[in-house]
C-alpha cells in the first residue's frame, strides 16, 4: 500500500522488509527496519530506538546549579555540551549575566568540543562506511605517497609512511585482533575507492587517533579536568591569573599559550588532512548523491555561539539561527524557546502516554509516562519483535515537531540556514568545496553533503576558537580577569517560582533544555536532544522525522550487507551511532540483519 | 606479573552512575580513592562514559585495573576478576550506554597506536539491573565494592605500588565525583519515596 506523507514523501511498504537491529533488545538502541521494491530500492523506512527520557525523574527536587553535573553524565559524548546548555537554562530561569571571559571560555570550550566530535565522528565511525580497510592491504605505498602528495602539503606522506603503515596493519589484521575494525561489510561492492586512498585514508584515521587526544587538553585546562570538566552557573569555574606560575588550577599566560598552540593545530590538521580527505573520497563518490531526506526541504538550527555575553539573538550568535520549512530558501524564520506553540513534543507512535495525544506538548509542559504498547500489525512479541507495525506505536524516543513541521539538525541544517541567509562564512567554503568537486549546490542536500557540511563546520570552528581565544587574551592584558558572576549565587536572592531555557548547537544538532524552579529546587526538567529531532518517529500527521526520510528511495546493492543504511544513518552522527559497533561477550559481532 | 613502582598505574573506573548497576565502576573507585591514599606512580580516574577521550590517559600507564559492571551471566553481584588478553573481549560486553564507545575500542585505539598498557586487570561485578533509568546500585551490587576496593590493594602490593588507608577523612573538594552526583547524595535522592 502506498501513503504519501505531508512532508512529501511516498511510503510503500509492500515490498520485502529488511530489519536491522544491532540488538536483540530493542531498549537503549536503536533498529531500523526498511521496505525494498523488486530492484532492491527503499520504499518505507522505520527507524526506532530509545533516548534518555528520566533525566526528568532524577533532577526533580535538587539543586538547580547542580544540575549540569547531572546531564553531563548523560551520555559520554555531548557531556561539555549538555553542561553548557544546562547552566545557560538555569541563569536564563534567575536572569543571571555571565562576563565576557566566560562567554569566550564557553564558547572556546564548546567549539573544541565540536573539533574533536567532528574529527572522531570522521575517522573513527564515519570513514569506514566509505573507506574500505581490507583494501588498503593491497595499495602500493609509493602511488599512495603520490597521491597524498597530490591532495595536500601535509607531511606525513612519504612511500616509506605508507608502506610502514601498510605493514602495521597487515600485522593487526593478521593477529586477528581486528578491533575497531571489526564489524565492516569488507569487500562490499558500494565501496568505490582504489587501494591507494583506502591506505592513505587509514593512515589518517590512525593520526587522528593521537591527535584528538590533543584536542581534549583545552577542557582539562578551561574546565580544570577532562574528562567530565567543570561548570559553574554564573561563569566558568576556572581562575584567572597571569602573573601566576604554576599555581594549581588558576590559569596563567603558559596555560593560555597552550591553548593557543592546540588550537594552531587543531586549524592545520583540518585543513592539511580532514578537508583534503573529505575532498578525495567524495570524489569517488559523486555518483552516490542519496540520503538526502529532510535536508532539501525543512532544517532548523538553534544558533550557538554568542558574539557579546548573554545575547542569545539572531545577530550576536556566530552559528545561524532559523527554520527554513518546504524548501523556502527564501525564507528563514525565527525561533522563539519560549512559545508554546513552536517546539512540541508528541507521542503519538512513540512509547509514552499523554491525556491527549493528538496534541504536542512544549518541553516546560512536558510529559514523559512510559507506555509500551505494539500495534496490531506488529510481528513477534513485546520482547522479541521481529518486525514493528509503524501505524501504532513504535519508538521510545519522542517526535519533536517545529510549528509542527519535522526538521532535520546538525552541520548540514546549520550550513544550509547560514547558506540561505546569504553569510559568507557559511555560503563561501561551501560553494568552494562544491566547485572543486564539480557538484551543483543541490548536491548539498544528501548523506555527502551532510559529511561535507560536517568537514567545513570542523574548519570554521578551528578558526572561531582562534578568534575567541584572541578576544580572550586581549580582555586579560586590558586587566579584565573576571570569570563568574556571583551576585545571584545564593538560593535566597531568587524568586519563589522561575522557568528558563537554555540552547546550544552541539556537533550533533540543536539541543535545548528547559528549566521550572520552584522555591529554589527543580520541579521540572527537560531536554530535547539532536537525536530526538532526527531520530524521531512520524507524528500524528504522519510526518516521517529525518532518519527516515533520508533513508527513501535509496538503492541497495545487497539488503543482507546493509551498507547503504549505516552510511546515511551514520551521516547524522547519531546519539546512538555506538549501537552499530556492539560486541556480545565472545567478541562476536551482535548485529543482526534480517531480510523477510 | 610483578611490575617495578616506577610503573605507571591507572586506577580507572568506568559506567554510567545514571543507570543503576552500571554506575558500579565508577562508584568503586570513587570509594577506593575515598578510603585510600595512593604513592605518586598510581593515578585514580573516573572515567564515566568516556570511550576516546580516555585512550590518552591509557597510553601513559603500564598498567591498568578497571573496576567496571561486567554482565558475564553470573549470579548478580558476583565478582569476576580477569587479566590481561583477556580483559578487551570481557569489557566488550558492555552495550548499556547508548553513546560511549565500548572500552573495548578504547583498549584496541590504545593497542593501534602501540601504546597499551603492558598489565592489564578487569576487576567486574555481575550487574543485577541495569535497566533503571535513574535507579540506585542494588544491594547485592553495592554490597561488592568493599571487596573490589580490597582486590584493587592486593593488585596494588603485588605490582609493589601499595595503598595506604587514609589517616584523616578525604575533604570534599578532593573527592572524584561532587555537585550531588557524589555516592551519598545521589543515591539517597534518587528514591525519594
Amino acid at each position: 500500500m502506498s501513503i504519501q506523507t505531508p512532508n512529501g514523501f511516498k511510503l510503500d511498504n509492500s515490498g520485502k522488509r529488511v530489519v536491522v537491529d544491532p540488538l536483540t533488545r530493542i531498549e537503549g538502541h536503536m533498529r531500523v527496519e526498511v521496505n525494498v521494491d523488486s530492484n532492491n530500492v527503499i520504499r518505507n523506512a522505520v527507524s526506532t530506538g530509545t533516548m534518555w527520557r528520566g533525566i526528568e525523574t532524577i533532577l526533580r527536587g535538587r539543586d538547580p546549579r547542580d544540575a549540569w553535573a547531572f546531564t553531563e553524565r548523560i551520555c559520554g559524548v555531548c557531556t561539555g555540551t549538555h553542561a553548557l546548555t544546562s547552566v545557560r537554562a538555569v541563569e536564563n530561569a534567575l536572569g543571571i549575566a555571565i562576563p565576557d571571559n566566560a562567554n569566550s571560555i564557553r564558547n572556546i570550550m564548546q567549539l573544541c568540543l565540536q573539533v574533536h566530535d567532528h574529527l572522531v565522528h570522521f575517522y573513527h565511525l564515519h570513514a569506514l562506511d566509505w573507506v574500505d580497510i581490507v583494501s588498503a592491504l593491497k595499495a602500493d605505498p609509493k602511488a599512495t605517497s603520490a597521491l597524498a602528495q597530490s591532495v595536500s602539503s601535509w607531511p606525513l606522506s612519504s612511500p616509506g609512511y605508507f608502506k610502514d603503515l601498510q605493514i602495521r596493519l597487515t600485522k593487526f589484521v593478521e593477529s586477528g585482533q581486528l578491533g575497531p575494525f571489526k564489524n565492516g561489510y569488507w569487500g562490499h561492492a558500494a565501496y568505490k575507492l582504489p587501494p591507494e586512498a583506502n591506505l592513505m585514508a587509514v593512515a589518517h584515521y590512525l593520526e587522528a587517533l593521537d591527535f584528538q587526544k590533543e584536542i581534549v587538553k583545552v577542557h582539562t585546562i578551561y574546565g580544570g579536568k577532562n574528562p567530565h570538566p567543570n561548570w559553574l552557573v554564573g561563569g566558568v569555574p576556572c581562575a584567572i591569573n597571569v602573573d601566576g606560575t604554576g599555581a594549581v588550577g588558576a590559569i596563567n599566560m603558559e596555560r593560555l599559550n597552550l591553548v593557543s598552540s592546540i588550537i594552531d593545530r587543531c586549524i592545520e590538521f583540518t585543513e592539511k588532512v580532514y578537508l583534503p580527505d573529505v575532498v578525495a573520497i567524495g570524489s569517488f563518490y559523486k555518483d552516490w548523491l542519496h540520503g538526502g531526506g529532510l535536508s532539501g526541504k525543512s532544517v532548523m538550527s538553534y544558533g550557538d555561539i554568542p558574539e557579546n555575553a548573554n545575547d542569545y539573538s539572531a545577530k550576536s550568535l556566530k552559528l545561524p539561527r532559523g527554520v527554513i520549512i518546504n524548501g523556502n530558501l527564501n525564507e528563514v524564520l525565527p525561533i522563539d524557546h519560549a512559545d508554546p506553540e513552536q517546539i512540541q513534543e508528541f507521542v503519538t507512535h512513540s512509547w509514552y502516554k499523554y491525556p491527549d495525544e493528538s496534541k504536542g506538548l512544549h518541553p516546560w509542559d512536558g510529559v514523559t509516562e512510559p507506555n509500551y504498547q505494539l500495534g496490531p500489525k506488529t510481528k513477534g512479541t513485546k520482547t522479541d519483535i521481529k518486525e514493528l507495525d509503524e501505524g501504532g506505536k513504535y519508538s521510545w524516543i519522542k517526535a519533536p515537531r517545529w510549528r509542527g513541521h519535522a526538521v532535520e539538525v546538525g552541520p548540514l541544517a546549520r550550513y544550509i540556514v547560514g547558506y540561505a541567509q546569504n553569510k559568507p562564512e557559511f555560503k563561501e567554503p561551501t560553494e568552494k568545496l562544491l566547485k572543486t568537486l564539480g557538484l551543483p549546490v543541490s548536491a548539498l542536500f544528501s548523506t555527502l553533503g551532510r559529511t561535507a557540511a560536517r568537514a567545513l563546520e570542523c574548519e570554521w570552528a578551528g578558526r572561531e576558537m582562534r578568534y575567541f581565544q584572541d578576544k580572550l587574551v586581549a580582555r586579560i592584558k586590558a586587566g579584565d580577569s573576571s570569570t563568574a558572576n556571583v551576585e545571584k549565587w545564593k538560593p535566597e536572592s531568587w524568586p519563589k517560582e522561575a522557568k528558563g531555557y537554555g540552547f546550544t548547537e552541539a556537533p550533533r544538532g540543536a539541543l535545548a533544555h528547559w528549566i521550572k524552579i520552584k522555591e529554589t529546587k527543580i520541579d521540572n526538567y527537560q531536554c530535547v536532544v539532536p537525536t530526538t529531532w532526527n531520530g524521531s518517529p512520524r507524528d500524528p500527521k504522519g510526518n516521517i522525522g529525518a532518519f527516515e526520510a533520508s533513508l527513501m528511495d535509496t538503492p541497495m546493492a545487497n539488503p543482507e550487507q546493509p551498507l547503504e543504511i549505516l552510511r546515511t544513518i551514520h551521516s547524522f552522527d547519531p546519539c546512538l551511532a555506538c549501537s552499530t559497533h556492539v560486541m556480545s561477550p565472545d567478541g562476536q559481532e551482535m548485529a543482526t540483519v534480517k531480510v523477510r | 606479573m610483578p611490575a617495578s613502582s616506577k610503573n605507571r598505574i591507572l586506577v580507572l573506573g568506568i559506567g554510567n552512575i545514571l543507570w543503576a548497576d552500571e554506575g558500579f565502576g565508577v562508584r568503586a573507585v570513587e570509594e577506593f580513592h575515598r578510603r585510600y591514599a595512593v604513592p605518586d606512580n598510581v593515578t585514580i580516574l573516573d572515567g564515566g562514559t568516556q570511550g576516546l577521550y580516555l585512550v590518552n590517559f591509557l597510553e601513559e600507564a603500564d598498567c591498568l585495573i578497571v573496576f567496571d559492571a561486567i554482565d558475564y551471566g553470573l549470579t548478580p553481584g558476583q565478582l569476576k576478576v580477569v587479566r590481561d588478553e583477556e580483559v578487551p573481549r570481557f569489557t566488550g560486553a558492555k552495550k548499556m550506554s547508548l553513546h560511549q564507545t565500548g572500552f573495548q575500542e578504547v583498549i584496541s585505539a590504545a593497542d593501534l597506536l602501540g601504546r597499551c598498557p603492558k598489565h592489564l586487570v578487569l576487576i567486574g561485578c555481575q550487574p543485577l539491573d541495569l535497566e533503571d533509568w535513574g535507579g540506585p546500585l542494588t544491594p547485592p551490587v553495592r554490597d561488592q565494592i568493599a571487596p573490589a576496593i580490597e582486590f584493587a590493594c592486593e593488585i596494588l602490593r603485588q605490582w609493589d605500588s601499595p595503598a595506604t588507608p587514609r589517616t584523616a577523612p578525604l575533604p570534599e573538594s578532593e573527592r572524584l565525583l561532587a555537585n550531588d552526583i557524589d555516592y551519598l547524595r545521589y543515591e539517597m535522592r534518587t528514591r525519594p519515596e
